[in-house]
């Protein structure tokens, strides 16, 4: 059986025809570019994932590394997959020319990195973290601290992690109480105990590069008293060269679920002296730079979630159409040949949900990575802003539905291969658990949920609801013009009337009721405001695919473009009326989860 | 050394071809299209040899329309130092690119060229024997292993009884098969890289050529869909099939 990583008919579709990526040329960033030179890139991609990717994964997933009280050890092949990544230029797809980067719009340097999750999520993690490291130092950083850590970062000779999550200090950073005390050369000791530190050791590089957030003495409590320091493993000396090797210990590695060739590590920084640490920015400031690579780290989040959604949905597909087993309730007999199970309309069912889960989610997550774009490179000053509010408001979003239905999505391709999807033979269990941990890390479902609905929505005026809504108008409008989706666009116009309708009632009730009882039933407002925004998503995939049909377009297209519509179709039908049984909790200030006492359990 | 490389625009092979309504050709509209997987293997080769110091130049070289000089440009990308594009229209049959290829040999003199065995559309396997008649090259064809030798080409070739290992003299044709390499892919500064690299265009005039068919395409019909099999009762149930029905006893 042969099933692609991803569907590339579905790549073309999303990048030249939903986003337009080949408009992007027009910016000065990317006038050199040409669809020629991104689909080049993706090739490179995709030949990387299969020679590189594919054939280890299993491997990774069953030998965990291993920690023997001195050194981490690891399967090989994992450092053969991260340097074929780093020398093909395929970590660096979005850096700038000059920093041995391909000055690709994020949309497609996105899709690179999700071509390669696909593969393999866990290989991948390492080469996605370091960027978010080297990013990070880059926006804050001073230039000498460019210099000799973004360097390095961008080149794979060091490899980059960020140290925030304590054995105490988990989703409530303000508890965190490693330290940082000022020496007199100006850098810092660094004393404390970090917990769940991906990639916070092993050889793959040179040098591992922490960012480590921890409190000055005598700094503000709470959030307002963290700040930010760069802690290396080996301390590096003026000249570049590889110096003394500096405190941060490895404890030892956590035992994962999913993601298992990714280390997940105890560090202890300090166990002597305090380990060096030299500060990023300002003091006190930390959590706001953090905050910079967690937005980031967030819409990478939601990629990864879809990347593993989409490979779930083309493996389970592909077995589909080929695994005979059953009959259909119409046939006569048991003489008759059994059916492959993808003639069984529950089975379609499946992968239907499936198609509009991943397809829903990578749309999404794609349209994150156009407003990451447009923020920085956007024609206008008017465009930057409007994008970055867009971007700012629908971040909780992007992260956190993908993460939710991405494992639901998985769950499902494991079910439509029954037994076969339950054991190891096959990828899809791994697929399930590497995803499992995509609505756990940076912001938990649960912390999404208040940050949107505290925080995002009331923020401005309400200037990033608005924008949203804007645009879905704009999409409603367009919709208006095709027969077949009119219906749709009625619908969608009635979930956001409802969705904004709940929105207000909920800000009244905040400042009129117990903030806890308000906000107790905040993930549901999450997954409302959710299957909202997807469906205005697939609308838009949808207006895409009738218009091109409208168009006549050969054999093989029509059937994509009746799939996207079929998708679309399921969404409205299946998911989005879930939303009025949430709008009447949520308005009602249902009390059910808030009332519930501890005794009663 | 210099070295010449051919390079065809093709079907992706990963596509399911289809062929047009009317039967008149395959269907090529919006079809993702590559370079042929043999040529890919061709300019490896190539590109190994200016690696290992042997070849001085690799020039890519593409007959076609316009939409060929991407193919080219992957070309460059893998390692190639220009590119050559002999610019045509519509579909042109081996005989006539041989002709074309021809006339880049005698304006670059070159002391190899390579080319894919055949093209994955046509799969005429023609070309490079062509070449070889037309320019009085000497030639290795389906070559498994390329070594140069000072003066002389070492081939190891694919043939049915094993592999047969013929010496030419240079200037010399090689035809790739598959097993001679595993080709690279292109890495994202290459990509950018091969953009500024230098592409010239000739037309078939340039290079004293007239471009003539001499065959024509009759019909294009996809294969007959597969019927299910059926278990037959017995022996003389299978022999009479085999005999009546299929008649191939």
């Amino acid at each position: 059986m042969a099933a692609s990583i991803l569907s590339e008919r579905d790549i073309e579709f999303m990048l030249y025809e939903l986003f337009d990526a080949e408009n992007m040329t027009l910016r000065e960033r990317y006038s050199d570019h040409s669809r020629e030179t991104m689909n080049a890139a993706l090739t490179t991609a995709r030949a990387v994932a299969e020679k590189y990717f594919v054939p280890i994964r299993q491997k990774v997933d069953t030998h965990q590394p291993t920690f023997d009280g001195e050194k981490v050890h690891m399967v090989p092949e994992i450092k053969a997959a991260v340097d074929a990544v780093i020398d093909s230029g395929l970590a660096a797809g979005a850096a700038d020319y000059e920093l041995g980067g391909m000055q690709l719009p994020s949309i497609v340097a996105d899709t690179v990195t999700v071509y390669l999750t696909a593969a393999g999520s866990s290989t991948m993690g390492y080469t996605t973290l370091t960027n978010a490291n080297a990013n990070l130092i880059e926006a804050h950083g001073t230039a000498e601290q460019i210099e000799r850590w973004v360097e390095p970062l961008r080149s794979g000779r060091f490899a980059g992690t960020m140290a925030m999550t304590e054995p105490g200090a988990g989703s409530s950073l303000a508890d965190l109480t490693t330290s940082a005390r000022k020496a007199e050369d100006g850098s810092y000791r660094i004393t404390g105990n970090k917990i769940f530190i991906s990639g916070g050791d092993h050889d793959l590089n040179e040098n591992i590069v922490h960012l480590v957030l921890a409190r000055i003495k005598g700094a503000p409590a709470g959030v307002k008293g963290i700040s930010l320091f760069i802690v290396p493993k080996f301390l590096v000396n003026s000249d570049g060269s590889m110096g003394e090797r500096n405190e941060v210990s490895l404890a030892g590695l956590f035992h994962k679920m999913g993601g298992r060739g990714h280390t997940s590590t105890a560090l202890n920084f300090g166990e002597n002296e305090g380990a060096i640490g030299y500060l990023v920015g300002e003091e006190n400031e930390g959590l706001r730079y953090m905050f910079h690579m967690m937005n980031e780290a967030r819409i990478m989040v939601g990629h990864s979630a879809a990347a593993l959604a989409l490979t779930g949905y083309q493996y389970s597909l592909a077995y589909a159409r080929e695994r005979p087993q059953g009959r259909l309730p119409s046939a006569k007999g048991a003489g008759s040949s059994p059916v492959n199970i993808i003639q069984h309309p529950d089975v379609r069912r499946m992968l239907l949900a499936q198609k509009a889960y991943s397809e829903g989610a990578f749309a999404l997550c794609l349209l994150g990575s156009q407003l990451m774009d447009d923020t920085r490179t956007g024609e206008s000053e008017e465009l930057r802003l409007r994008a970055d509010t867009l971007l700012d408001f629908l971040t909780p979003v992007i992260k956190s539905w993908p993460s939710e239905y991405g494992p639901r999505a998985n769950s499902l391709a494991i079910q439509v291969m029954g037994g076969h999807g339950y054991i190891n033979e096959h990828p899809v269990e791994m697929f399930y658990r590497d995803n499992r941990l995509n609505p756990i890390h940076e912001g938990t479902y649960g912390i999404q949920s208040l940050d949107l609905l505290a925080r995002k929505v009331p923020m401005n005026g309400m200037a990033g609801y608005r924008v949203f809504v804007s645009e879905v108008e704009k999409t409603l409008e367009e919709a208006s013009f095709q027969p077949e989706l009119k219906d749709y666009a009625v619908e969608l116009e009635l979930a956001v009337a409802s969705l904004t309708d709940t929105t207000n009632q909920l800000l009244h009730a905040m400042e009129h009721e117990p903030i806890d009882l308000v906000l107790s039933n905040s993930v549901k407002y999450l997954e409302f405001f959710g299957n909202v925004v997807v469906a205005w998503i697939w609308l838009r995939q949808g207006i895409v695919a009738a218009r091109a049909l409208a168009d006549d377009p050969h054999e093989a297209d029509r059937d994509f473009y009746r799939g996207k519509l079929q998708a679309l179709r399921y969404f409205f039908r299946f998911e989005l009326p879930e939303t009025e049984a949430w709008a009447k909790l949520l308005v009602n200030l249902d009390s059910t989860s808030f009332d519930m006492q501890e005794s009663w359990f | 050394m210099k070295v010449l490389v051919a390079v065809k625009r093709v079907v992706d092979y990963n596509v399911k071809v289809r062929a047009k309504g009317d039967g008149s050709d395959v269907d090529l509209n919006n079809v993702k299209m590559a370079i042929n997987p043999f040529c890919e293997i061709a300019v490896e080769e190539a590109v190994r040899l200016k690696e290992a110091g042997v070849a001085t130049e690799v020039i890519a070289v593409s007959v076609g329309e316009k939409a060929c000089q991407e193919q080219i440009r992957t070309a460059l990308a893998l390692g190639a130092d220009r590119g050559i594009q002999v610019e045509t229209e519509g579909s042109v049959e081996p005989l006539v690119v041989a002709k074309l290829l021809k006339g880049v040999v005698e304006k670059e003199q070159p002391q190899l060229v390579i080319l894919g065995k055949q093209s994955i559309d046509g799969d005429n396997n023609q070309t490079g024997q062509m070449l070889g008649a037309l320019t009085n090259m000497a030639q290795g064809t389906f070559a498994s292993e390329v070594k140069i030798d000072g003066e002389t080409v070492n081939v190891t070739r694919e043939v049915d009884g094993g592999l047969q290992t013929v010496q030419l003299k240079l200037p010399a044709i090689v035809t790739t098969d598959l097993r001679l390499n595993e080709p690279r892919y292109a890495s994202l500064p290459n990509i950018m890289k091969a953009k500024k690299k230098q592409l010239d265009v000739y037309s078939p005039a340039d290079l004293g050529v007239e471009v003539k068919s001499h065959l024509s395409q009759l019909k294009v019909e996809p294969p007959a869909e597969r019927q299910a099999g059926i278990k037959v009762e017995d022996v003389d149930q299978l022999v009479d099939k085999l005999k009546n029905e299929a008649k191939v006893i």
